[in-house]
């Protein structure tokens, strides 16, 4: 088996008019790499209507109904995450319950507010009592606000792990862009953080440094929007680990992080 | 067929703990991925006032090992390059590179043009990159400036036989080049495939579609990046094997033999 915790998705209302071939790329290439179920989310209208890492609640739902849809058409290999935005609490709690309860299996949050603001606690609460991981985007050491989000960094979704001990935290993207060291440092002992090993990043000595950090036990693969950087990071980890410890990472440490019937086995 | 990386480093990089940089950890990692032939450039050198210091011993490891082709430094700045790009010639080395902006070098200046003017009258590909690290992540006081595309077009007009290997472009930026120089000029570039995406955005696909696939050539950036990486994004590709043998092999021998 082999479980992409990071993926995406897109849909008519999106800016891509290529959105049907993008998606069917993906699926295409999940064959070719093996990937048994892609976990993927869709950030509203990806710009269309609203901002693609402050989504307005009306292009929250209808990323997520887009996604539901996507699930309900390929059941054997596209589960879940449900995007909200935190700005929205009372939305953002009606839209958890909405698709957990339709099928989705995680909870992804952006960059509309950062990590450790208390307005992610309701939705971390509702992460512990439904549990399911929350995938939260990272920028690796943010040194100054960039336009267009309110990224987190590790630093930041560090104060929100501590505060919930209780609720699987997914570090997105190790290789999707800053300085993957500053994270690794951060959330080495912080038990309830995961690290996800998407993004472009492929640099040598950047799987060594999750292995140093956190272990084989808190790594996820995923490949979030090049499919190729993800199958590059883990045909190198498969040299690097025995069989064994490449399993954790290839699916075994997901199905521990999600909910037990989340994945159907091969 | 070889498959052959032109874009390899050996030596230690000077701003993060990297592995597998020496001879042997190269040749390690060649063996994992099934690469033949490595075109390698001394990697503490670019950094170095006089690159071309470490020229010596990347002739003497190459010497030692049948799969490395060194692809030394110049510097058009420092007196007496000239004798630089003689001595590659005589080494039969593949191409030469030159990096302006970690020389503090203008990319399209007086420099430039007369290294490119000499690369083209000595039949010798010049190698560039447009970066070495992802720009996101880079050490604080890493702040050279990445290599602009007008550069390379500036660079390409300036001389009529000079043949550019441009390595770690992405799409957009080969895109530019190559719909803003004329075909003739365009036929005198190559690009290394190591920083172009695979699916699901498909920018690989789509360059070899519409700029075709004489004008790319497998490369990695090796030990800074995972050489996985490049053989993944052909494995994802539909590419008859007369293609794909083009890209990992057919296409830089054409270029160092022109």
């Amino acid at each position: 088996m082999l479980i992409d915790v990071h993926a995406h998705f897109f849909h008519a209302r999106t800016p891509r008019a290529d959105w049907r071939e993008r998606n069917a790329s993906r699926l295409t290439a999940g064959e070719k790499i093996g990937i048994t179920a892609h976990v993927a989310s869709i950030l509203g209208s990806f710009g269309f209507t609203s901002p693609t890492y402050f989504p307005s609640p009306r292009d929250v739902t209808a990323g997520n109904d887009a996604l539901l849809a996507l699930q309900r058409a390929h059941p054997d290999r596209i589960r879940g995450y449900v995007c909200v935005n935190p700005n929205y609490t009372a939305h953002a709690r009606a839209e958890i319950v909405r698709c957990l309860d339709a099928g989705m299996i995680g909870i992804k949050l952006a960059a509309s507010r950062r990590a450790d603001d208390p307005l992610l606690d309701p939705i971390a609460v509702l992460a512990r009592d439904r549990r399911v991981p929350v995938l939260q985007h990272i920028w690796q050491h943010r040194r100054r606000d960039w336009p267009g989000q309110e990224a987190s960094d590790a630093v930041e979704l560090c104060a929100l792990a501590w505060r919930h001990p209780d609720v699987a935290f997914i570090l997105a993207h190790i290789g999707g862009g800053g300085d993957w060291q500053h994270s690794l440092h951060a959330v080495r002992d912080v038990a309830n953080i995961y690290v996800d090993l998407s993004g472009s990043g492929v640099d040598g000595g950047m799987l060594e440094a999750c292995l140093a950090s956190v272990g084989v036990d808190r790594l996820l693969w995923g490949s979030d929007i090049t499919m190729d950087t993800g199958w590059a990071k883990l045909r190198y980890l498969e040299a690097l680990l025995s069989p064994q410890d490449a399993e954790l990472v290839r699916w075994k440490n997901a199905a521990r992080v999600f909910p037990p019937d989340a994945f159907q086995a091969d | 067929m070889p498959r052959i990386d032109c874009n390899a480093f050996l030596g230690a990089y000077p701003w993060r703990k990297v592995p597998g940089t020496s001879p042997d950890g190269l040749l390690q990692a060649l063996g994992r991925t099934k690469i033949d032939v490595a075109w390698v450039t001394h990697l503490p050198g670019l950094f170095w006032r006089d690159p071309t210091e470490g020229n010596a011993w990347l002739y003497e490891t190459a010497r030692k090992e049948k799969r490395f082709k060194p692809v030394p430094t110049l510097h058009p700045a420092l007196p007496s390059w000239e004798r630089v790009l003689a001595d590659a010639v005589t080494a039969k080395a593949p191409a030469v590179r030159c990096d302006p902006l970690y020389l503090g070098l203008d990319p399209a200046g007086g420099e430039m043009r007369a290294l490119a003017t000499a690369c083209g009258a000595a039949r010798m590909p010049l190698m560039l990159a447009v970066r070495l690290e992802d720009g996101r992540q880079r050490h604080p006081n890493d702040r050279v400036a990445e290599l602009p595309a007008a550069a390379v077009r500036a660079l390409i007009r300036s001389d009529r036989a000079v043949r550019l290997l441009v390595t770690h472009a992405d799409h957009s930026f080969i895109e530019e080049v190559h719909f803003g120089s004329t075909p003739d000029e365009a036929r005198r570039i190559w690009w290394d495939i190591s920083w172009i995406w695979g699916p699901p955005e498909d920018h690989l696909a789509r360059l070899l579609d519409t700029i075709g696939t004489d004008r790319f050539v497998f490369g990695t950036g090796q030990p800074l990046r995972l050489p996985e990486t490049s053989v993944a994004k052909l494995d994802l590709l539909d590419l008859s094997p007369e293609r794909r043998r083009a890209i990992e092999c057919d296409n830089l021998q054409a270029l160092a033999v022109a």
